[in-house]
């Protein structure tokens, strides 16, 4: 029988091998920065610029002009313009139930409070507390970055990276591939 | 060439009583014959046992293989962990969807076998109601979320109490101070005991050299983790420790578009993680036998 040496992790022969040598930090630490989607200041219409790009309209350039604006519409099969053929699946809403009536490049919460398209995870964490509160302990939406903030900056997904607010059910699509040999049980693989 | 781990056992156990020099004398005829395994390699001590100097010399010898063997300059180093962290994971089985973008990330990072697409990461479907990951199917090819199933992606559970490292044989495996179970790719002998031991099939065998063309190699390689293997050893998931050790996101997190991973040190009071274990349901898997597993599940509820 060998020593159990393998159990005991301070069994490193150059003991100042044993932990890294991590600088004491001053304390500080790097910020959670939630991503923007650019959904949320405009719409990417099919024409394109002369370098190829496609064009970009914030909803300022027709909403800031439509004043006062008409009468928002109670269903999604009545909309015009760039917004024709809008997908809608998002339980009983009305396009006012989130959108501020008064200006249309605004959200307005329950309370009344009208705010910018780009706050919009306080309109969704109005009725969906509990993925709210998941997301605010890391426990819902992907990130990237460090899980240490002393040594470095972390990115969140906002709602409407993954979530058409229109349409919000998470879409389905085909996996990547299995692996080319893959058993079909778990069991049967060693 | 293919080496024989049995030689490599057979040779390591000769240069230990003979000198140096007249061990690589001996060897040299050998070396013209294959040149997949050097000298050094050999001669190499355990991991634990190399002074910082050595470990240096053993990196830049591993660099300059790797040079050879795949053509590709790469950097190895030797992360240690960091006193005062002990890693968990927590996954949550209501918003997985089973993708397998973990799956290929892993895949991609740890410098995996192409034609075999090895990943640490399996993906189980599994029948809406039934815990048994034994009964879960891995080949699944259809559109997911399927209708009556959930998917529960399966990888080394770094257990607290690991089966896996007791019946080395050599010690070339051993559960490090933050919680990570590792292998020392130079010191595994490819009995595959290990393999035989863990109940979550989370070991891979390396069959053959890894194939890996020279642009899709991972560059940023650690001696613990993802360098690229050796044929005839035992691989498994690190938890990207050359990642993670500095304070990262493991890679099959970052690739995770549902959000279902959740890292972290548990012995920070205000981690994630810890808010997890704190607030959901969680459980692990296989808890009858022990293992302690430091990778968690949960659903919502
Ligand atoms: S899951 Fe398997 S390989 Fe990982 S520590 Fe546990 S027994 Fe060892
Ligand atoms: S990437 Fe995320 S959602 Fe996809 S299979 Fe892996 S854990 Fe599940």
């Amino acid at each position: 029988m060998l020593p159990v040496a393998c159990e005991d992790p301070a069994a490193y022969a150059d003991r100042s091998r044993r932990f890294a040598d991590v600088p004491a930090g001053d304390g500080s630490r790097h910020a959670i920065t939630v991503h923007r989607p650019a959904s949320l200041s405009g719409i990417v219409g099919t024409e394109q610029t002369p370098q190829g790009q496609p064009v970009e309209v914030s909803c300022g350039t027709c909403h800031e002009v439509l004043r006062p604006p008409p009468e928002l519409p109670t269903s999604a099969r009545t909309l015009g313009g760039p917004h024709s053929g809008l997908r809608f699946e998002h339980g009983s809403n009305e396009c006012r139930s989130c959108h501020d009536p008064e200006r249309y490049d605004r959200l307005r919460l329950a309370s009344g409070d009208s705010i910018p398209m780009t706050d919009a995870l306080r309109l969704c964490a109005q009725c969906h507390g509990t993925q709210h509160r998941d997301w605010l302990h890391g426990a819902h939406g992907g990130m990237n970055g460090h899980w240490d903030l002393t040594r470095g900056p972390r990115l969140r997904n906002h709602c409407v990276d993954c979530h058409d607010p229109h349409a919000p059910a998470f879409p389905r699509f085909r996996p990547m591939p299995p692996p080319p040999d893959a058993p079909r049980r778990s069991a049967d693989h060693g | 060439m293919d080496e024989k781990p049995t030689r490599r056992v057979a040779l390591k156990v000769l240069g230990a009583t003979l000198g140096a020099v007249a061990f690589e004398r001996a060897l040299s005829p050998l070396r013209e014959l294959d040149n997949i395994t050097s000298v050094g390699d050999f001669l190499q001590k355990h991991y634990r046992e190399l002074s910082r100097d050595e470990m240096n010399a053993v990196l830049r010898r591993l660099e300059d293989e790797t040079q050879q063997r795949y053509g590709r300059e790469v950097t190895i180093r030797d992360v240690r962990p960091t006193e005062g962290v002990q890693f968990a994971y927590a996954l949550n089985l209501s918003v997985c969807i089973g993708c397998r973008r973990c799956v290929d990330a892993c895949h991609v990072e740890n410098n995996h076998d192409r034609p075999t697409h090895q990943s640490y990461i399996r993906v189980l479907e599994m029948t809406s109601g039934s815990m048994d990951m034994e009964q879960g199917n891995v080949g699944y090819d259809h559109t997911v979320p399927a209708e009556g199933k959930f998917y529960m992606p399966v990888q080394c559970q770094q257990c607290e109490n690991p089966p896996c490292t007791k019946v080395c044989p050599v010690e070339a495996t051993w559960q490090e101070p933050d919680g990570i179970v590792v292998v020392d790719y130079n010191w595994c002998i490819g009995c595959r005991y290990c393999e035989a031991a863990c109940p979550y099939h989370a070991r891979r065998f390396n069959w053959h050299k890894p194939e890996i063309p020279a642009a899709e190699i991972n560059p940023d390689q650690s001696y613990l983790s993802n360098r690229i293997r050796p044929q005839g050893v035992v691989e498994k998931c690190t938890f990207c420790l050359h990642r993670t050790r500095e304070g990262r996101l493991p890679a099959c997190l970052e690739a995770c578009p549902t959000g279902a991973r959740v890292f972290g040190n548990v012995l920070d009071p205000n981690s994630d993680i810890r808010w997890v274990l704190e607030n959901k349901r969680v459980f692990v898997l296989k808890e009858e036998l022990g293992t302690r597993p430091r990778f968690f599940y949960f659903f919502d509820v």
